[in-house]
């Protein structure tokens, strides 16, 4: 299989970005819905977050690195089969949940760095704060975070569900092309 | 006739004597000479201290009257800052503060009773996360003077050591971090 993505398939990078981002979302949903009830004397109690923010901060650059290969490499054209309606709620859908991942990332950043500080990434580098002295900072991007991960969550879940109605319903390539494997 | 007068004069001069005019004061906001500040322990190894940014009051003071003296001092919750984003975020939340539901803390005093030369414990209800109890701030007297602004300034520093589970704060931050010490310095203009 190729790097590139073809007019009928996605080629690696983009699988590898797709899944990669999907399992690193739940993941983080679930560990950040986990973080907020642990005791001051759990053991995780600092190492949960940490975990979060630096997967957080990874996950930050691969999507920014998935919009370059988007402009590098397009996506395959659209199914021949597929109505303007069925075209443009696919596109609103994508462009949302881009939207929804930006904002959920960047307004974690912002909770952490409110006061100046950097967000170390698994103690490797850091990440220095941009932006900060806004008033409660910290609380505003918080609640951002916490609704727009839930909203982001929620469509995902409905993206998962559609990808299923196409392959099982409809059985047309949309699920399998994500897989580079499309049969026409 | 004279006798009268003179006695009349001699008791009004003893009425007056010792009589500072009680005066009332605001607390300078404005120069931001008054501080609200808590320290807490952190596991027993080190101290973490904080302090409200915002918050205003007055009080009357007369130096010839300690024990009439009056205090009013009302903080907004939300101004806390312990120099961590994180941490202050986290004393916001409903697990501490809940500045949301309770944005203002108040302490009103009720009674003075003096300690001392300077020295005295002010009673008083403090109202913290929605609940109020009594508590007693060890004060003391640190001057009072014209200011070279043309103003009227008087001073006092003051401490007081609260349970927080008293107040309805739940957190468990371990044994050694039950109480809180609050640290508190005003300056005060005559008005």
């Amino acid at each position: 299989m190729q790097w590139r993505n073809s007019s009928r398939n996605y080629g690696l990078t983009s699988i590898f970005m797709h899944w990669g981002v999907a399992l690193a979302v739940i993941g983080l949903f679930a560990l950040g819905l986990w973080m907020r009830g642990l005791n001051y004397y759990s053991p995780w109690y600092r190492t949960a977050p940490d975990l979060h923010k630096s997967i957080g901060l990874i996950l930050l650059a691969v999507m920014l690195l998935r919009v370059v290969w988007r402009w590098l490499s397009p996506p395959p054209a659209a199914l021949p089969g597929h109505s303007p309606l069925v075209r443009l709620a696919s596109t609103a859908g994508h462009l949302a949940l881009y939207a929804g991942l930006f904002v959920v990332m960047l307004s974690g950043y912002l909770i952490s760095t409110a006061d100046g500080r950097p967000i170390s990434v698994f103690g490797w580098f850091e990440v220095p704060a941009l932006i900060t002295g806004i008033p409660r900072q910290e609380d505003v991007a918080g609640d951002v975070h916490f609704y727009a991960a839930w909203a982001l969550i929620i469509l995902a879940g409905l993206h998962a569900l559609a990808a299923l109605k196409h392959h099982f319903i409809d059985r047309d390539d949309t699920l399998r092309r994500m897989f580079g494997r499309a049969k026409s | 006739m004279l006798k009268k007068t003179f006695t009349a004069l001699t008791l009004g001069a003893a009425l007056f004597a010792g009589q500072a005019m009680a005066a009332d004061y605001v607390i300078d906001k404005q120069g931001q000479h008054a501080f609200v500040n808590f320290k807490i322990s952190h596991l027993g190894f080190s101290w973490i201290y904080g302090t409200f940014k915002d918050f205003e009051g007055t009080f009357s003071f007369d130096a010839a009257n300690p024990e009439a003296s009056k205090v009013n001092v009302t903080l907004k919750t939300a101004s806390v800052d312990t120099n961590h984003a994180e941490r202050d975020k986290h004393l916001r939340s409903g697990d501490f503060l809940n500045v949301d539901k309770h944005p203002t803390a108040t302490f009103t005093s009720t009674s003075v009773k003096s300690t001392g030369e300077g020295t005295a414990d002010i009673t008083g209800n403090l109202t913290l996360n929605g609940v109020t109890k009594p508590v007693v701030i060890a004060a003391k007297f640190l001057g009072e003077g014209k200011d070279p602004w043309g103003g009227y300034r008087a001073g006092f520093e003051g401490t007081t050591t609260i349970k927080m589970k008293d107040f309805g704060i739940k957190m468990d931050l371990g044994p050694q971090s039950e109480n809180v010490e609050l640290i508190l310095t005003v300056e005060g203009v005559r008005q």
